[in-house]
């Protein structure tokens, strides 16, 4: 059988608004994936060693309160320092357009915004993902 | 009019022109409802309130009286309007306090201090977990000293009322403004200072807690007897529905769980022997004002109703007039959108409207560009003007509780009170607030709602203008505000320069002060009042009652 995709979702640093996290664990779970949801207040050292130690194909990052630079950087960072750098990396929250560009640059396949439909969010995410083995 | 007539009356027109347009052009959709599940009916006339078994005298009353469905002040808005709020603080103490001071001076009457994510979990500017948040949301207070520049040339009895958004470190925000006061040589009384202190609700929705629910219950109670004592003009508890609803639940669900939490409270405090007497008339809620017009405005009034009703069955109090709740309504962030984000202003309006239909004692609205950024001043001024407008032009204010009497609000009143009674009814037979925090029962309800509008925004049930109907290709750009980059090295530096002046065997004794009130179960307020006046910094003091409570971590989902 073929093992379902695996994706993290975590709230990097102290934000703790997380409706938008836990709304697309429950999208993400009802299009067939397995989610792992960190909890609030975890750091990037802790997402990068849960991402690696889980396996997951997909990390999601949602951050409401403006520290979306300084952490998605973080993040990345240490996933490429430690061998996993090819992890694809998405994101969410209060994020203006412009650091949305600069993210992205900087390696985040994704940034989705307020008002983002779940169906989009799932659509997006599949283009990052090689095709499922055994279908 | 008699019962009969209007029944006969009303049957006529079902059979005769109601049906026949019925048949002819159908409705919009096959059944109404509000967001909480109400359903709304075509008309409502007086047979609705008749079959509500509601009753003027019980149900509604008098403005200022028992059970305040029609207001919380005997004068509504005639004597004063309600307190025009902003939400402000960002940057250093000194960038804050310009901005407080451009507020006042632009006709503002309340000042809200919103503090940052580090300040709000008892973190140090310096603290690594703290890189990149300084200054971000709020302004960062690592002393009594950020405070005394926040309010430098401000006095404390100049702004109507300030109100401070501190839960987890609520205390030790108390005990600044204590030691602030003295400085300043203000009399206390002359004071109004509110503080959140709502901590249970930040274990269910917006995740600023440090310790475990027991402790950090303890502390809140702690404000709440302090006060009581010593400062009974205070507003030590402001019951927070307004986090809810942002993390999704509905109406019914913000009232039920920010009651429930206010019971919790109060039993707490009533277990101490405080006289609740003296504190139930300094409590007030901070609720969201979201868009279903009628909806929100019974909201309030059942809020209100409901409080006095469950203090005066609950606890037996004699003066049961001296239970109302004061309203601080704050327009939902949750509803703006990014895209179109001018629509934003419209939605505020319509938000604020509501809020002052439904007699609210403050009002803090968004700003329009709030899902991008934290508000320009030039948004932030436009929100304010979006409050002068309605006090000054509309005529709301004009009389009290000028909805009063709508068949259709009346009787919305009525049902959410039930629904919101049956909540509470299964909260209580769970074991009450903290039990329904800790086993997550209330996580898992406001879930389901969050989700379910969510998946009725995306199958286009719910239209959200700009959103899923009526779009636009191409985005229009505004103005982005930037919280100045050098704040957080700025802190630093001023935070680092502090510890160096101090007096560290005067800070050392203060903080095992502390230690032993957190210890033996004393009231920890005055050893807090006592380690800020020594300049003992936000994270000495959360940090070491952290070693004695714990420090709180939440499972996943």
């Amino acid at each position: 059988m073929a093992r379902k995709r695996r994706v993290l979702m975590a709230k990097p640093g102290l934000d703790g608004h997380d409706r938008g996290a836990r709304i697309v664990s429950m999208g993400l779970r009802d299009a067939g994936y397995e989610v792992i949801y960190t909890g609030r207040r975890v750091t990037p050292a802790q997402i990068v060693s849960a991402a690696i130690q889980e396996d997951v194909d997909l990390i999601g990052l949602s951050i409401l309160s403006g520290a979306h630079m300084t952490l998605f950087g973080k993040t990345l960072d240490l996933l490429s320092e430690q061998g996993a750098g090819d992890i694809p990396v998405f994101g969410g929250g209060i994020i203006p357009p412009d650091d949305a560009i600069k993210l992205k640059k900087m390696g985040v396949k994704e940034i989705f915004g307020p008002g983002t439909s779940l169906p989009a969010i799932v659509a997006a995410l599949e283009q990052h993902l090689p095709p499922a083995n055994g279908g | 009019m008699s019962e009969q007539q209007i029944a006969k009356q009303l049957s006529l027109w079902e059979q005769g022109p109601m049906e026949r347009e019925l048949q002819a052009r159908g409705e919009r959709k096959e059944s109404f409802a509000t967001p909480s599940g109400i359903e709304v009916k075509r008309l409502y006339t007086p047979l609705d309130l008749e079959q509500a078994g509601q009753d003027y005298n019980r149900d509604l009353g008098y403005p200022g009286q028992f059970p305040f469905t029609r207001g919380k002040d005997p004068l509504g808005y005639r004597a004063n309007h309600w307190l025009f709020m902003q939400y402000a603080g960002f940057g250093d103490a000194a960038e804050a306090n310009k901005r407080y001071r451009y507020l006042l001076a632009h006709g503002g009457t309340g000042i809200s201090i919103a503090l940052d994510l580090p300040t709000q979990l008892g973190l140090d500017s310096d603290d690594p977990l703290a890189d990149g948040e300084v200054g971000r949301i709020g302004v960062a207070l690592d002393s009594l000293q950020d405070l005394e520049t926040v309010f430098d040339g401000i006095p404390l009895d100049q702004p109507r009322q300030i109100s401070l958004v501190a839960n987890a470190m609520s205390s030790v925000g108390l005990a600044m403004f204590v030691a602030l006061a003295k400085k300043q040589g203000v009399d206390p009384a002359k004071i109004t200072l509110r503080i959140q202190n709502d901590i249970l609700k930040e274990f269910i929705s917006r995740g600023t807690y440090i310790y475990p629910p027991g402790p950090s219950l303890r502390l809140s109670c702690d404000l709440i007897e302090y006060c009581a004592r010593n400062h009974p003009n205070w507003l030590p508890l402001t019951l927070c529905g307004y986090h809810l609803r942002e993390a999704g639940s509905d109406a019914v669900q913000e009232v039920a769980i920010s009651l429930a939490d206010g019971l919790a409270y109060l039993d707490e405090v009533a277990e101490r022997g405080v006289d609740l007497e003296k504190v139930l008339p300094q409590l007030s809620a901070f609720m969201s004002v979201n868009m279903n017009f009628m909806e929100e405005i019974a909201k309030f009034r059942v809020m209100r109703r409901l409080w006095a009703r469950l203090a005066k069955e609950r606890y037996g109090v004699k003066d049961p007039d001296k239970l109302g709740l004061a309203l601080v309504n704050f327009t939902a962030g949750s509803s703006l959108t990014a895209q179109q984000p001018m629509n934003n202003v419209v939605r505020v309006a319509i938000e604020c409207l509501a809020g002052v239909l439904g007699g609210c004692q403050s009002l803090f609205p968004c700003s329009y560009d709030e899902a991008f950024c934290t508000p320009t001043e030039e948004s932030v001024k436009l929100a304010l003007r979006t409050q002068q407008i309605i006090a000054h032009e509309s005529g709301l204010a004009d009389t009290i509780d000028p909805l009063g009497g709508s068949y259709f609000l009346e009787s919305l009143t009525e049902q959410i009170e039930a629904k919101v009674r049956e909540l509470l009814d299964e909260t209580e037979k769970q074991g009450g607030a903290v039990k329904c925090i800790e086993n997550q029962w209330f996580r898992r309800q406001i879930d389901e709602s969050a989700y379910e509008w969510q998946k009725k925004v995306d199958a286009g049930e719910q239209v959200v203008v700009g959103v899923n109907a009526f779009t636009e290709d191409v985005e229009p750009a505004i103005e982005i505000f930037r919280p100045p980059v050098e704040a957080q090295q700025r802190q630093i530096n001023k935070l680092k320069t502090l510890r160096a002046s101090r007096d560290p065997d005067l800070v050392e004794a203060a903080l095992n002060k502390v230690a032993a009130a957190a210890r033996e179960g004393s009231n920890t307020i005055p050893a807090m009042v006592e380690a800020v006046e020594a300049y003992a910094t936000i994270g000495e003091i959360c940090g070491t009652m952290a070693q004695v409570f714990g420090l709180y971590r939440e499972s996943g989902l």
